[in-house]
């Protein structure tokens, strides 16, 4: 039930461009290779949450501006909505659904016991940004951790609760 | 009654499934052939629409059908059908009903395509011809048409200015110390985190299922079952996660609005989610302009308070708030006139965003009182002590409990206030200026009607239910603890199931009276079920015919009578004896009117800050906030620390970031995306301290609970400003407090 053209306008009357094709591309994510089938205009972040169901993934902005859809790529933070789905095949790609082995993961544990979140949604984000950070190596003190950090917005105001989170788990790492 | 969880620091039980991805928000239900819809936004804020060109649009492969004003089905006709619960007085907006534009960003067309990326491509190509009329976006240029708000259901809850008292401009010419000034504030969106999104799946011929992002499930349903002459009971909402709301929720927005009308005529399952942009296309804090003229006599005693404020609303609304009262509800003075107006304007209609009102009109408050302070020579929080009330005199009433001095006392110890220098610029760090400053926040207490049902099942778990909301506020963790200390159970048994609308009748969440309403829900179902569980242990045990409620403790999930003849009886057995397997109750929650009414009822908060002022560039860095709150019983002292934490950041936000900038020649706000409306990142915040005081409040409800939703925010800024004042001898009255007005 396409809409018939209801208006002419000789401005506006060139044709769009014909859509580039669909593709099949495998992404590897969480340890699993997972066949999709999208356009090249499709972002990671969009292939995850509505191609993968891997909804744990969240999208704020869509710009890059707020890192609710960081998730990892080959162990490196990165905001997926600002990466396409074809460019990421051969990646080793894992998102809030695949950071817990055996139980949770020690930053999911650390978000709970310092409620590091209220309305959840910046969490997932949080919580790979914050892992990617500690694989970085960067962050030293408190003071380091809240710069490095702050790519992650939270709207509910967490964000000393988070910085208390990811310094009980960067201590906890030291002393391994 | 069991107090063995509610006080208590217990971990949010919603944490794990937010931790792991798991909890869903409304964009997130992939249901089968779902088709994805996205909004075209007007470009102009004020008048026609001559033409929409769909042509090219319509052409791409796998758009399915385009609405505008022009091809939508009908609607319901009367405006009250489209009245929600937060509707203010006045006409509401109705998306795609004519060609008229009304405020810059309103939503003229709608794609719907199979994918996302191709309706977003295809609303892309459509453009849109106007016929433009002048408009006015600009409160200030405005205010010759500042006139009273007309009065509606909502000035229930947000009563009007009291009546003048005494002759306050002539005690004001007569008071030897005399402060204020001229304060104005911009527009300020919401932006949870999440993005306004509806997911409508389409069950059956006028049948749907509903993921909303609201405040309150059942708002929706009554909106759409109204708006599209659809059947209560065949309008199922559910919102069991929502990632921030702050206010934005308390109305349905039009992505709902046109979201369901595309699967009602398409007959299939559709969604509509805003993109960051849309986000400022709806409700906002309104600009407020606001002027003060404060006297006391020569020992600091306020003489005269006049407060007057100007707020912005639509052409088609007036949306109020409580903005002047609070002046005389925390400071006595012989003499007051408190005025509130609205000016209409071509922008959509301004929302409650936390602590609507409360946090606009205290920022002018407490600053005019700084300024009085300074003016006599005397300590902030000596001038408060003195013009300390225990009773609000715009009703006359007395509080039901203030506990504000203790909070002035634990925050000023912890904060360290006493080493203060009060001389303006006296303080330095290296080369920045260091500044104290402190505030007092106020928040109404309120309580709605709100029910809940409590089902205990022969396996020895409790369910409890009411349609209410969890945004972040705690609500399923609370309630929880309510519910498990009612009955006498281990928390470990206990769930609390919210935000849908198949579930007892809550209104919308909000105002910071959730914990408070569908707290005494939440009792009066574990009440109801207590009954219930004797009532059937008398009609299976002879021995419990003559014992009352009363002698009965409700423990270890046990009924155990006080006569140790009377055997205990496990609620296990009395449910396994019950048809199916089960004992519910539903309930009402009411509050008790009769005791409440002869009280104000409301939350304070002392506030403390301490900033660094970089003179050189202005830049302000609030690297100290020690709260102290007084808000009646805390139930759970983790998540209420989070939510004050919350509204703290929210305070220095306002103070020094947030704005949404209006080009004026053309109605449209400037900095709509998260990388320019500035918000505070993590680098932004120091240390923050919260401090709960001790309040025993039994009239406000039996569990004695205030409510803290707002009071975090109210009285940062001030407290912020008067830092700034105290650091730079500056005194700023514009929010946010930019780095040009201290360089
Ligand atoms: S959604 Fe990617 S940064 Fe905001
Ligand atoms: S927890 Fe709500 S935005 Fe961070």
């Amino acid at each position: 039930m396409k809409s018939e053209p209801q208006v002419i306008n000789n401005e506006h009357d060139k044709l769009p461009a014909a859509l580039a094709p669909e593709l099949d591309i495998v992404l590897r994510v969480n340890g699993h290779d997972r066949t999709i089938t999208v356009r090249p205009w499709v972002t990671l972040l969009d292939a995850l949450r509505g191609r993968l169901d891997l909804t744990g993934t969240k999208k704020g902005c869509d710009h890059g501006q707020c890192g609710a859809c960081t998730v990892l790529v080959n162990g490196k933070r990165i905001n997926s909505c600002l990466t396409l789905a074809v460019m990421q095949t051969g990646n080793d790609i894992t998102t809030i659904e695949g950071i817990a082995q055996d139980g949770m993961h020690p930053m999911q544990q650390a978000f709970i016991d310092h409620d590091a979140f209220q309305c959840g949604y910046c969490t997932p984000g949080q919580i790979c940004s914050a892992i990617g950070m500690l694989n970085e190596g960067h962050a030293h003190t408190r003071g380091d951790v809240q710069e490095l950090m702050s790519g992650n917005l939270c709207r509910c105001g967490a964000y000393t609760n988070i910085v208390d989170a990811i310094m009980e788990v960067k201590e906890a790492q030291g002393n391994e | 009654m069991q107090q063995k969880y509610i006080g208590k620091a217990i971990s949010r039980v919603d944490g794990p499934a937010k931790v792991t991805g798991t909890a869903k928000y409304a964009a997130e239900y992939n249901v089968p052939d779902l088709h994805y819809g996205y909004v075209v936004n007007s470009t102009i804020a004020n008048g026609e629409i001559e033409k929409i060109n769909l042509t090219k649009a319509a052409m791409v492969d796998g758009v399915v059908k385009i609405y505008t004003h022009e091809n939508r089905p009908s609607t319901a006709w009367l405006s009250l059908n489209y009245a929600d619960m937060d509707a203010p007085p006045g006409k509401p907006f109705v998306p795609m009903h004519n060609n008229k534009v009304v405020y810059n960003g309103q939503p003229i067309a709608m794609v719907v395509a199979k994918s996302f990326e191709v309706a977003r491509y295809a609303a892309s190509l459509i453009t849109v011809e106007y016929k433009a009329d002048k408009s006015d976006t600009d409160l200030v240029a405005n205010l010759q048409n500042a006139r009273d708000p007309k009065k509606g259901l909502a000035s229930f809850l947000k009563p009007p200015p009291p009546k003048p008292k005494g002759n306050a401009a002539k005690a004001y010419e007569a008071a030897p110390l005399k402060a204020g000034g001229s304060f104005y504030h911009g527009v300020e969106h919401h932006n949870p985190m999440e993005p306004f999104a509806t997911t409508v799946v389409y069950e059956d011929k006028d049948k749907l299922k509903i993921y909303d992002k609201t405040q309150g499930s059942v708002n929706t349903q009554m909106y759409v079952a109204n708006v599209f002459g659809l059947k209560f009971k065949d309008v199922r909402v559910l919102s069991p996660f929502v990632g921030g709301a702050f206010g934005s929720g308390l109305r349905p927005q039009y992505q709902l609005f046109l979201s369901v009308m595309a699967a009602l005529d398409m007959q299939c399952n559709v969604r509509l989610t805003l993109n960051r942009h849309q986000m400022f296309t709806f409700g906002h804090r309104p600009a407020t302009l606001q002027n003060t003229f404060y006297g006391a006599d020569a020992d600091g005693k306020l003489q005269s308070i006049q407060h007057e404020s100007v707020a912005e609303t639509s052409t088609y609304e007036d949306y109020t708030e409580i903005v002047v009262n609070w002046a005389n509800m925390i400071y006595p003075s012989p003499n007051v006139n408190l005025q509130y107006k609205l000016a209409p304007l071509n922008m959509a209609s301004p929302m409650d965003m936390r602590a609507p009102g409360g946090a606009t009109g205290m920022h002018p408050v407490e600053i005019t009182i700084d300024e009085l302070a300074h003016q006599a020579g005397m300590d902030p929080v000596e001038f408060r002590l003195l013009n300390y009330t225990d009773e609000d005199e715009t009703t006359g009433k007395p509080y039901s409990s203030k506990e504000l001095k203790e909070c002035f006392k634990q925050a000023a110890e912890k904060f360290g206030w006493a080493k203060r220098n009060p001389q303006p610029r006296s303080m330095r760090r290296g080369h920045k200026l260091v500044g104290w400053g402190m505030a007092t926040g106020i928040w109404e207490a309120m309580q709605v009607p709100t029910r809940a049902e409590a089902i205990l099942t022969a396996d020895g778990k409790l369910t409890v239910r009411s349609a209410t909301a969890d945004f972040g506020t705690g609500t399923y963790t609370v309630m929880a603890q309510i519910a498990a200390d009612a009955m006498g159970m281990s928390l470990d048994n206990v769930t609390f199931e919210l935000g849908d609308s198949d579930m007892p009748f809550a209104p919308i969440s909000g105002g910071s009276f959730t914990a408070a309403s569908c707290g005494t829900a939440v009792q009066a179902a574990c009440l109801g079920l207590k009954k219930k569980l004797l009532k059937k242990a008398q009609s299976t045990n002879a021995e419990y015919k003559s014992v009352n409620l009363d002698d009965i403790a409700f423990v270890d999930g046990q009924l155990q009578p006080t006569n140790s003849a009377v055997k205990p009886i496990a609620y296990t057995d009395l449910a396994a004896a019950s048809k199916n397997k089960q004992i519910a109750s539903k309930n009402m929650g009411w509050p008790q009117m009769m005791k409440q009414r002869k009280y104000t009822r409301a939350a304070h908060s002392a506030i403390f800050a301490e900033v660094e002022v970089d003179e050189d560039f202005g830049v302000v860095k609030v690297t100290r906030l020690v709260s102290a709150i007084a808000a009646g019983k805390i139930l759970n002292p983790k998540t209420a620390r989070s939510q004050i934490l919350g509204g703290m950041v929210w305070g220095i936000s306002k103070a020094l970031r947030e704005e949404s900038v209006m080009d004026h020649r053309i109605g449209r706000f400037m900095n709509t995306n998260l990388g320019e409306y500035h918000t505070p990142v993590n680098a932004d915040i120091h240390q923050l301290d919260v401090i709960f005081v001790e309040e025993d409040d039994q009239i406000v409800n039996d569990l004695g609970i205030k409510g803290i939703g707002e009071i975090g925010l109210v009285g940062v800024p001030p407290a912020i400003a008067n830092a700034i004042f105290h650091a730079t001898g500056k005194r700023v009255r514009n929010l946010p407090i930019k780095l040009n007005d201290l360089m």
